[in-house]
């Protein structure tokens, strides 16, 4: 980890228009941020200008909320001898230069070194080959290194997000980086599909389709496009969730009346009901210990979130109590925090945060007003989440203390319904 | 009276205006569409196909039963709508899953189609307004479109006939984000299957 100074003169360093390339918007300050100069990779601009490699680095950072770009002129790469003097001067902890260059076989090498500018020492280096598709890729990844020298913490830049579009009267669920750029179509339907969920090795995504005029939950292999279906019951089938070994999904039936929870097994068999209640219970979330499940029931009035056991005991533990409308619950990948939309008044929706370990109070996250679908990163440090700006629905990135945001993913159509891949790819 | 119920409501239904539009076909009903037929039979004799898109005949609108020409059939919902939406369909209060007084007829009219006719199928559709989580507008449009299930059955329509299912949010009937746009969207719609 580097040791942080005090950095007072530098504000004009933030002018570096690293998402104008990216349309990702970022907006904030967060409380402690590592500076540092991410340069322009060599001969970036002549071999890979549909992936400028240092501007997807500094995007990736700058949304985490601990980096701060620092700009340079000195043009540099991996097996320059940077002069240390000058980079303090400027007020870098770090910084990262590197080049690209084409191989005989049409795959670049990547190569990039990191150095810690207050010790004046080399942090680390690598060199890569990859293939052309993969440039975006080798920027998030080289973007993990550098949050993971520099945090301690594990990087996601290079995991992947799923989301729903909107446009044109199509539907379509796509996957894509992290920053939401290189989106995949897995689905195009002309009926709305919603829920996507990612099977815990993030080979398969679980969604809602209408495709058969009602919601029904099928699950898709990415790699093959392979489908089938989950939950196809008389009535309505929905709001499905992995378990954490991936064995079984929980999700939501009325083919017994009412909206109540099932767990279901991976291949579509053996429904068990897990919930009995004359109210509505849906939008189930497992634990991250396996055992615990998260829902949205109306059994008090209005929609709260509660907790009950999957082995099915019967008991369940009502979880939030400030405000009448409290739904769609994720669960932080170490378990204490839950990420949930709260309404506050009439018809504003705004993304809350509730700390489950103690007595803590909802924590506000957004001054935005119709906020929906919470996911979390896999590390934890961020939260994707829906929202509307300009009368579209846009996805949005934060960090955990709300103090950066970024908008995601350029297009005129709705975005929305996103959900966070995990580790791996 | 029975009779004239079931049609109506059959008439109304989406599944079945395929059968009203194909029946129309086959029989030309229109007497005005078969006196126009005679010209542009008369036009074609003699006429190459690759001719035939230059003539007249061929530009005009009337249809011929010997012409090449397709009349799309489209069962969107806006077909379905301009049938008579009052028939099919139940509006909701705010934050309500009763079915009010004044859509008895509606709910009477389908459950008389129903238990005339025991092979007749239909869904109830529940819907919401805008606002709100998308599941948990599913799960409210489907007590909606359960609440409409349950008086049909009142009313002598078999359980086995009936599937509630609910589209939450995602199918608003109009755009908007005002009352009069939630309130055309808080609604379950009764179709055929």
């Amino acid at each position: 980890m580097l040791k942080r100074r005090t950095l007072l003169a530098t504000s004009a360093a933030l002018a570096l228009p690293a998402w104008a390339q990216f349309r990702v918007e970022i907006s904030g300050v967060g409380a402690t941020q590592v500076p540092i100069a991410v340069l322009k990779f060599r001969d970036e601009d002549k071999t890979a200008p549909s992936a400028p490699t240092a501007a997807i680095v500094r995007a990736d950072l700058e949304r985490s909320g601990l980096f701060r770009m620092v700009e340079g002129a000195t043009p540099l790469d991996e097996t320059s001898q940077p002069n240390m003097s000058e980079w303090r001067s400027k007020a870098s902890d770090a910084l990262l230069a590197g080049s690209l260059s084409r191989l005989a076989d049409g795959r670049f090498d990547v190569r990039f070194k990191l150095w810690d500018v207050v010790k004046g020492a080399e942090i680390g280096a690598q060199a890569t080959a990859v293939d052309p598709g993969e440039l975006r890729l080798a920027a998030h990844r080289i973007a993990d290194f550098v949050y993971q020298k520099l945090t301690g913490d594990k990087g996601v830049f290079s995991t992947r997000i799923a989301y729903v579009t909107k446009g044109g009267g199509r539907y379509t669920l796509r996957i894509a980086d992290a920053d939401g750029e290189g989106g995949q179509v897995a689905v195009n339907s002309a009926e709305p599909i919603i829920s996507p969920a990612w099977s815990p090795d993030g080979r398969e995504l679980a969604y809602v389709s209408f495709e058969n005029q009602k919601a029904v939950v099928y699950a898709q292999e990415l790699l093959t496009g392979k489908r089938r279906v989950i939950a196809n019951f008389r009535g309505s089938n929905s709001a499905p969730a992995w378990s954490t070994d991936g064995k079984d999904l929980a999700v939501t039936l009325s083919r017994d009346k009412g909206s109540q929870l099932y767990l279901i097994s991976r291949t579509g068999e053996n429904p068990r009901r897990l919930t009995t209640s004359q109210a509505i219970d849906t939008e189930p979330v497992f634990a991250p210990d396996g055992r615990g499940i998260y829902f949205v029931s109306d059994r008090g009035g209005g929609p709260q979130i509660y907790r009950t056991l999957v082995s099915g005991n019967g008991n369940v533990e009502r979880i939030t109590f400030a405000g009448a409308y409290n739904i769609s619950p994720a669960i932080s990948p170490d378990g204490r925090t839950m990420a949930y939309i709260s309404r506050i008044g009439g018809n504003t929706f705004r993304l809350h945060t509730l700390d489950l370990t103690g007595s803590g109070q909802p924590v506000a996250l957004t001054d935005t007003s119709d906020d929906e679908s919470p996911s979390f990163a896999p590390n934890g440090r961020l939260i994707i989440y829906a929202s509307r700006a300009q009368g579209r629905d846009v996805l949005m990135t934060t960090t955990l203390d709300g103090k950066i945001k970024a908008r995601l993913v350029s297009t005129t159509a709705d975005v929305r319904e996103p959900t966070w891949g995990p580790y791996g790819r | 009276m029975n009779t004239m119920h079931a049609r109506s409501t059959i008439r109304r239904s989406r599944g079945l205006l395929a059968l009203v539009a194909a029946a129309a076909l086959a029989a030309c009903s229109s007497p005005v569409k078969l006196n126009n037929t005679a010209a542009p039979v008369e036009t074609r004799t003699g006429t190459t196909p690759g001719q035939t898109a230059t003539t007249p005949a061929a530009n005009s609108t009337s249809p011929s039963a010997n012409s090449s020409a397709v009349k799309p059939v489209d069962l969107t919902k806006a077909d379905t709508m301009a049938t008579g939406p009052a028939g099919r369909i139940v509006y909701f209060d705010f934050d309500s899953y009763v079915v009010k007084d004044e859509f008895r007829g509606v709910v009477e009219g389908n459950a008389k189609a129903l238990s005339a006719d025991r092979k007749l199928h239909m869904s109830i559709e529940g819907h919401t307004d805008e606002r709100g989580g998308r599941e948990y507008n599913l799960a409210l449009g489907q007590k909606r479109s359960e609440a409409v299930l349950k008086a049909l059955t009142l009313l002598g329509a078999n359980d086995a006939q009936l599937e509630a299912v609910s589209f939450g949010k995602e199918r608003p009937a109009m755009q908007g984000s005002d009352e009069a746009a939630w309130a055309k969207n808080r609604r379950a719609e009764i179709v055929s299957r």
